[in-house]
Parts: structure tokens; sequence; C-alpha cells
């Protein structure tokens, strides 16, 4: 499925349009941590908890669960909280 | 000789030759990028490492093996264990680096915020928590919560390997105290007597002890030094008790402050640069008057060396990490500032030049000899 991922992280991907797949967003991580190795834990936490200023959007919806489940076609998008200065 | 000046916005290299009297400068490298620490490995003279996180992103370690050319990103870098009930701790960012021991090539460890000690035994590429303190009982309850600990999270530092014993140890933790391990760092005990604290505090308890900057003497490894969140200490193994050699500071600058640097072939032989640590605690230079003082006799005397700096109204400080000696004779001395200068002495502190300015804010400043 296509996922955005945020500019922070074009320096593992390369650009801001990637594929991965996964049954979960936790597999989805998991499987763009295969294809861009280290991308997951500036992401997520040791803890598994997606970090302070990370945010998952799956269809347009918020996901704060990696268990959350995901089907073939959804768009997800991995954006930075728009915070700092 | 090189500098590595990690900064809130990126780390910058600064070349030079043994004359040192000028500087190629060499960078950014990850701009944007939050470091606070770079180290080169004394080993072998052409690994860096270097501790980066971004304002968002998790934190990381970035090797460089070629002298800083290139850089890749660790395969695992310090993380805590995961705990099943998913209420551990995580790492907000890895603040101090050491490298091992002589006799031990490859090995690295490195302090974390919140306070976390951690080994490598492959260079820096892959890290795993080191000894049982992170999550130990009494350890946790020494490191207090994340409000016990400094503005931006309470932190692991001054990690010392004792030159002569890879077995010797020391760690500090801001709060939490001094500690030492004689086993390799299979157990550490606190090493915090004599140590004053924050009126209204207990002493006896580790957690109320804020320690700086800890540096061992590199030619007498028995003997340490101390700036303290309550004044400027020295201790000398196998003896016990700090004693509070700030006190011989002029009482209009006082002892607080952040850095400490020890003469590598002069164990009598040491600097700060003291702070305003007054009311709230301004953290510049106090009365915007900035100075060196160095002692020559382990603390009993101390002397002002401003000479080159500026004469008023430089509201600057100096961090923990940012200021460095370099292994030149006459010693080379440097530090940065929290207003993004870059300073230098070719002569043990007598006469300073700003050799940078206009960097972000300065993290950490250290001197390494290339290969």
């Amino acid at each position: 499925m296509k996922v955005l991922i945020p500019s922070p992280l074009h320096s593992y991907t390369g650009g801001p349009r990637v594929e991965a797949e996964g049954e979960s967003v936790a597999a989805l991580l998991a499987d763009l941590d295969r294809r861009y190795p280290g991308i997951r834990f500036r992401m997520v936490d040791e803890q598994d908890r997606i970090r302070r200023h990370m945010r998952v959007f799956v269809n347009g919806e918020q996901v704060l669960d990696l268990r959350h489940a995901l089907e073939r076609g959804d768009e997800v998008v991995i954006v930075q909280a728009l915070s700092g200065g | 000789m090189v500098l590595l000046v990690a900064t809130r916005k990126g780390a910058w290299l600064f070349h030079t030759d043994s004359a040192r009297r000028s500087f190629r400068l060499d960078g950014p490298h990850f701009l944007g990028h939050i470091f606070n620490h770079i180290v080169l490995d004394p080993r072998d003279r052409r690994t860096l490492l270097a501790a980066a996180k971004t304002g968002h992103l998790g934190p990381t370690i970035f090797r460089s093996t070629d002298r800083g050319k290139t850089w890749k990103e660790a395969a695992r870098p310090p993380a805590f264990a995961r705990a099943a009930d998913g209420k551990g701790r995580s790492v907000d960012h890895t603040f101090w680096l050491t490298p091992g021991h002589v006799s031990q090539p490859g090995v690295w460890f490195a302090g974390t915020s919140p306070q976390g000690l951690f080994r490598s035994e492959d260079g820096g590429s892959s890290w795993a928590p080191f000894s049982p303190i992170n999550e130990d009982a009494q350890y946790r309850e020494w490191m207090g919560t994340v409000q016990d600990g400094t503005p931006d999270g309470p932190k692991l530092h001054s990690i010392i390997i004792d030159p002569r014993d890879p077995n010797r140890m020391l760690f500090g933790m801001s709060g939490g105290g001094v500690h030492e391990s004689t086993d390799g760092g299979a157990s550490f005990a606190p090493l915090i007597d004599g140590l004053e604290v924050v009126e209204g505090f207990d002493r006896a308890n580790a957690t109320f002890h804020d320690p700086h900057c800890v540096r061992i003497s590199p030619s007498n490894p028995n003997r340490l030094y101390q700036q303290n969140h309550c004044g400027i200490y020295r201790l000398d193994r196998p003896a016990r008790e700090w004693v509070r050699i700030g006190r011989s500071m002029p009482k209009r600058v006082g002892d607080v402050g952040f850095p400490l640097v020890v003469h590598p072939r002069d164990a009598d032989t040491a600097w700060v640069l003291p702070m305003d640590g007054g009311t709230v605690w301004p953290r510049t230079s106090p009365d915007g008057k900035p100075a060196v003082f160095v002692t020559r006799n382990a603390g009993a005397s101390w002397q002002r060396q401003d000479a080159g700096l500026p004469e008023q109204h430089a509201w600057w400080t100096v961090k923990r990490q940012a200021m460095c000696a370099d292994a030149g004779d006459p010693l080379g001395l440097y530090f940065g500032t929290t207003s993004g200068e870059l300073w230098m002495s070719a002569d043990e502190g007598r006469k300073w030049k700003c050799i940078a300015r206009h960097l972000p804010e300065i993290y950490a400043v250290e001197a390494g000899e290339l290969a």
C-alpha cells in the first residue's frame, strides 16, 4: 500500500512516497524498517509508543494503536506534528 | 588535530595542524540535528561517534570510520529493555559517549537521558543496556523522575574508564550522584561523601546529588575533580571524602558552573568556567564578564584567565561537555558557548581568541588527533 513519508525521514526513503505491506500499522512499520533500516526507531520508541511528535493517519483518520488493522488499498500518511521552533 | 563541535542545529569539524594558528571549517554535518556529543576514538584515530536526534525524530548514533568524510547510522542505537506492560522508559537522547579501555578496541559506552548506561562492542553500531543499574530498584530511586532532572531531561554523563584498569569505571547522574565500579560495571556504588546538596535535602541520599561534570586526572587516575551543582571538588582515591576546593574561588564569582578540564600531564592543574548560579540560576557568565579560572595546586588557589575574552556584556556560558584540552605542549584549551562562539587558547589559558562565531548553541567540544 501507499505510504506518505514526512520530510525528516526522506534521508531513509529517498522521497515522500513509498510502498510497504502489513496487516497492521505495527507490521507496516516493521516492513518499512526492513526496506529502510533504522526508520522505525525514529518514529516509535523501544516501548512501542509512537513518539511524541509523530502522527500516523490511515485513510485520513489518526491511529494511536499500532495494532490497528490495515487492508489492501489503505492510504497511510505519517506526519510530524507541527510543534517547536 | 580536529575539534568536534556538537550544536543544537548540527555538527561542525574544525581542522588544524600542530601550530594551531588557523582552522579549516568542515560542516555543517546533519544540519538541523541536535548533537549532544561527538567523540573521536583515540584507539584508531579515525572512527567518530556522534549522538544525535531532531526535534521530532527519535535518537540515534551516527558513525564515521573515515574521519568524518562519510557517516552511517548505528544499526541498533541505545534503547532500554522493553517492558512487558509497555510502561518502561524510552531513551530521549544519548547525551554522553566514552571510548572503552585501550585494551578493548571497539568497546564504547553511552549515557542517556533519562539516565541509562549502554555499551557497544562493535565500534558503536549495536548498543545494549550495560550493568544492572538501568533496571536496579535502588538506582531507579536515585535517578528520580523526569521532574528531578535538568531542564531538558535527567542525564547520565561523565562516563570514565580508568586508563590503568578497565574494571574501574565511574559515572555521574544529574541528578543521582557519582558512582564507581571496580568490577567492570557488574556493580556500582555511590561516591558522594563530602559533597554538599541544596539546603534542606539529605546529603546521604544520592537522589539529591547533582554532579555537573566529573573528570579523572590522566597523569594520576587516583585523582578525580568534579564541578558540582554545589561547588568544585577534588577526591584522591582511595579516600572517599570529596574536598570542596571551590571555597578558594573569589567569592564574587563563586564556584558554580558546568565544565571542568584537567591537564593531561599535570594532575595539580585544572580549569573551570564559572557561571551565575544565584537567584533563579541565570546560567550566564557572572556579571556578564566571562572568565576561565585555573588552579595549579590541586585547588588550593585559583587564578582568573580572561585575557582576550569580552570585558563586559557577554551573557553566555559554557555547557559541561563544551570545554576541552588538546594534547599539545603548551596545552591548547577550547570552549564553545551557548551563543555559538568557539574560543581557544594556545598557551594554557593565558590568552584567548575567538575562532568561530554565529554557530548554533554549542553543546559539546572535543579535541582529537586524527590518523
